[in-house]
């Protein structure tokens, strides 16, 4: 079936929004999911920051990609989001001073977080600036959504609230497990599984087995690394 | 084709146990402890159980038909778990929070990992602690013995042994043996939960291994450290744990010496707990912690086979 350049993008955008998505299909990122989504003010917040370092690092390292040696690539790419994780920590510094707080360390850890490597790695350093900012923009929002998705179930049963505003907590005692990390984990292993369904009812089987063949960096190791 | 010569795979000889055999030999070791609960918390206890119980088996039904797997409340783990999860709560627990603590157990621990023989640790007792860190003052309001005889509307409370004895109170050992004490519903009355494990033993369904060398590790332990032996035995969720809890099949070793390194885990993670800890009380955390150990365990003492290759 011939794909025109309209429906490449489309389908590059949505990619990242539920096929690949980037927490509940890749399990990439898990660690700022688990530890930033007791409230879903926080959630949003990192999901954002992180699409913001996502959409600058994609674009800028498929402007230089053919002047990066591929032998130094990962340091390259890890400068380059770093620089971006700078400017929007300082940006959240001066005007979002609560969620700046509130998300602390976390933001600086946006550095490690596997889903811009990944990204950089997997689509930027392969694909034209257009792709890669739409790539960008649909694992960010992908992103966003999945912590979305995880810290309204936290906040909502953890704390009996829902962007701060107190809903249930004064009927029925909230579950405080689900602010604490185990309730984190419980709730993701929990949605990955019902995405898991849904991509089923999509026409995607799950694998038995995870080749080296199956592993996105194939093309570039060659079956060279690992066994 | 004669119907004579059959071939069939191995095993030729089967046992006349029946998971639901041994699950009804359980329910009936539990009986003397429920008994004993009825008597010191009234019926409050009772309705506890039954709605633990009615909960649990509820939510096993329910999963099968959802997941059309064969139904499997017939062989009894089920109300097994929800009588061991109504063992660990306090009587005056609001019965919405058992129900979810019957939710976690059923649902989330042994459903979600494949049913019964899958599940990664005793339901009943990652139940309780997903309710007692979730609602943890329901979950220490201990309700005081024979305090349904008082013509009030309120619960009338107290605290556990372990609790006093933090704060440097003593209580009577035959108090800790007939249970006339503060604690779960299940857990005060070491002189039923004996008697129901004597009964498990002679009818073979638990080997008294397990709970042998966790007693006696937390027993070494209090002695050590200095404190009370006979106390320590008969206080806290320690008798429930090692008869019931500690002897699951699932979640515990097959191998003779992954019993005893499991047992004499548990045993020195409740002691540590109990002399160390910020809580009292240590039983339902170490069995945990041990259960998610198992594998490791029954990997580590696997014996050779006979004959085999040594390395």
């Amino acid at each position: 079936m011939e794909q025109t350049a309209g429906d490449k993008r489309l389908s590059v955008l949505l990619n990242g929004i539920l096929r690949e998505n980037p927490v509940m299909v890749l399990l990439l990122g898990t660690c700022p999911s688990l530890a930033v989504t007791t409230s879903v003010t926080n959630a949003i917040g990192m999901g954002l920051a992180t699409t913001f370092v996502l959409l600058g690092s994609n674009v800028v390292i498929s402007l230089i990609k053919k002047l990066i040696p591929s032998s130094v690539r990962i340091p390259c790419y890890i400068v380059v989001i770093a620089g971006f994780v700078t400017i929007i920590k300082q940006l959240m510094m001066a005007y979002l001073q609560p969620l700046y707080l509130a998300l602390g360390v976390y933001l600086d850890l946006i550095v490690v977080n596997c889903i811009l490597l990944g990204r950089a790695e997997a689509f930027a350093s392969r694909n034209t600036v257009g792709l890669s900012f739409l790539d960008g923009l649909g694992m960010g929002l992908g992103f966003t959504l999945s912590l979305f998705a995880i810290g309204s179930i936290r906040e909502l049963l953890g704390n009996g609230s829902w962007f701060g505003v107190e809903l249930t907590a004064g009927v029925i005692e909230p579950m405080g497990i689900f602010a604490a990390p185990a309730g984190g984990f419980f709730v993701y292993g929990i949605l990955i599984a019902l995405v898991g369904i849904l991509l089923r009812r999509d026409g995607r089987k799950p694998r038995k087995s995870f080749g080296c063949g199956d592993c996105p960096s194939a093309k570039d190791c060659k079956g060279k690394e690992g066994a | 084709m004669s119907k004579k010569l059959i071939t069939s795979p191995s095993p030729h000889i089967r046992g006349r146990r029946t998971t639901q055999n041994l699950m009804g030999d359980v329910v009936i070791a539990l009986l003397p402890a429920l008994a004993a609960a009825c008597y010191l918390f009234g019926a409050r206890a009772l309705l506890l159980s039954a709605v633990c119980v009615f909960s649990c088996v509820f939510f096993e039904w329910t999963l099968c038909r959802l997941l059309k797997m064969d139904s499997a409340i017939g062989d009894l783990s089920a109300v097994v778990t929800g009588l061991l999860l109504a063992f660990n709560l306090p009587a005056a627990l609001p019965l919405w929070m058992a129900v979810i603590g019957s939710f976690t157990a059923i649902v989330v621990v042994k459903g979600l990992f494949g049913g019964i023989g899958q599940n990664f640790a005793n339901p009943a007792i990652v139940a309780r602690i997903v309710l007692f860190v979730s609602f943890s003052s329901a979950m220490t309001t201990w309700v005081k013995p024979f305090s349904y005889q008082y013509p009030t509307a309120d619960v009338i409370t107290t605290a556990t042994p372990l609790a006093l004895m933090r704060n440097g109170r003593w209580t009577e050992y035959a108090d800790l043996f007939w249970g006339t004490t503060g604690g779960c519903l299940g857990e005060t009355c070491a002189a039923a939960l004996l008697l129901g494990g004597v009964y498990l033993v002679i009818r073979r369904v638990i080997s008294p291994l397990v709970p042998l060398v966790y007693l006696g590790t937390v027993a070494l332990g209090a002695f050590l450290g200095g404190q009370d032996v006979l106390f320590h035995l008969l206080s806290g969720g320690l008798m429930l744990g090692a008869i019931f809890m500690a002897t699951d099949y699932t979640t515990s070793p097959t191998t003779t010496w992954g019993r005893v390194l499991f047992a004499f885990g548990c045993g020195a993670i409740t002691i540590l707990i109990r002399l160390f800890g910020s809580y009292a009380e240590g039983v339902s955390f170490a069995i945990l912690f041990m259960n998610l150990l198992t594998p490791y365990l029954e990997k580590a003492t696997l014996p050779r086979v006979i004959g085999g290759a040594t390395e």
